[in-house]
């Protein structure tokens, strides 16, 4: 039964996230702000992480099987898709190289840099 | 048959289930990344519905049900965030200027690479959140005028590579810390790359999870400003 009361207040931060997604005119996913908000929740202590921490973990667990239905929709693009299937690749490669590269190297040059201040 | 199958309310799920479960099992079997239970669960039902003849529209509203949870799942990302946020206090800057480098990044070359083999909007929106974790970019991509499908297959592509090329990438870069590498592999290939940073210690892999989620809102806030351009 422990389930149920923290389904719900997951259920409540969704609503809540969608709530905002109606009032602010930005096109964010619902997912955003309702995660924000629990963030803030647990943050300030508001919410006990005990009180969500089962049925979030299964949550998060169950979260690929989720996403089997819409992977196969994409059968039906496939006549947009298609013909542009190459320069998708390259794009795909390239791109998840650079941002591997700029995210590694600006953290790694923040970090040496805060470590050589504390220690001298 | 067909007909029959389809008019049965919960057989879309229980295809779905089935089709995971294979590629679940596949990829604890060969344990190589490439057998995604995802993209082996896609191929099956695609198959499925192919030989059977089935509506892939049948499919769509019988799988309803499954998508409904997807927005509750992806917000209970703030539990491990939160976690994360309590152990990495100290290091919190380096990351998140990291990230939002990452993020910043991935959009620009995303958009100009578009560009470049000149792509429609339609296609450029489904790839501008391919480093993102799939929940977000797929709501950000159908929002914007994208082929969520499209997105979602990308975005795990993406997972698949960061998965893959990791850590011959830290060699050639560099990067020997476990905050930096965590960074490089949450923000460039979310799941993906957060599973391989895993396995190289927990300290990289909760800096990777911690990333993929941060990269995930950055994103969703600098999306409309990339999208005015196009």
């Amino acid at each position: 039964m422990k389930y149920i009361p923290q389904f719900a207040i997951i259920l409540l931060f969704s609503f809540a996230g969608e709530l905002l997604q109606a009032l602010i005119p930005l096109p964010v996913p619902s997912a955003v702000y309702g995660m924000l908000l629990l963030l803030l929740a647990l943050a300030t202590g508001l919410l006990k992480e005990e009180k969500v921490a089962d049925a979030s973990s299964f949550l998060v667990s169950i979260i690929p099987l989720l996403f089997v239905a819409p992977a196969a929709k994409l059968l039906q693009f496939w006549d947009i898709i298609g013909p542009n299937a190459v320069a998708i690749c390259v794009i795909l490669v390239a791109s998840t190289l650079v941002v591997f590269a700029v995210s590694g190297l600006v953290t790694k040059w923040l970090h040496k840099r805060k470590e050589e201040r504390d220690n001298g | 048959m067909a007909d029959l199958l389809s008019s049965l309310s919960l057989f879309h799920v229980a295809l779905t289930l089935a089709a995971f479960a294979v590629g679940h099992w596949l990829q604890k079997k060969t344990r190589f990344p490439l057998c995604n239970p995802i993209l082996i669960g896609a191929i099956l039902v695609i198959g499925v519905l192919l030989l059977t003849d089935m509506d892939p529209k049948d499919y769509a509203d019988g799988t309803e049900g499954l998508s409904w949870l997807l927005t509750p799942a992806t917000i209970c990302l703030a539990v491990p965030l939160y976690q994360q946020l309590k152990v990495l206090k100290k290091n919190l800057p380096a990351i998140l200027i990291g990230i939002f480098a990452g993020a910043v990044a991935s959009l620009i070359v995303v958009f100009f690479l578009c560009r470049l083999f000149s792509l429609d909007r339609q296609i450029t929106v489904s790839l501008l959140p391919k480093s993102i974790t799939s929940a977000l970019g797929m709501e950000l991509s159908e929002q914007n005028g994208g082929v969520p499908s499209l997105s979602l297959v990308v975005i795990i592509l993406t997972g698949i590579l960061g998965n893959l090329l990791g850590v011959t990438l830290c060699k050639i870069l560099k990067l020997n810390d476990p905050i930096s590498r965590g960074v490089a592999f949450g923000t460039s290939s979310h799941l993906g790359g957060t599973s391989k940073a895993t396995e190289l210690d927990a300290l990289t892999g909760a800096v990777s999870s911690l990333s993929l989620v941060v990269a995930g809102i950055i994103t969703t806030f600098l999306f409309p400003l990339v999208c005015k351009f196009l």
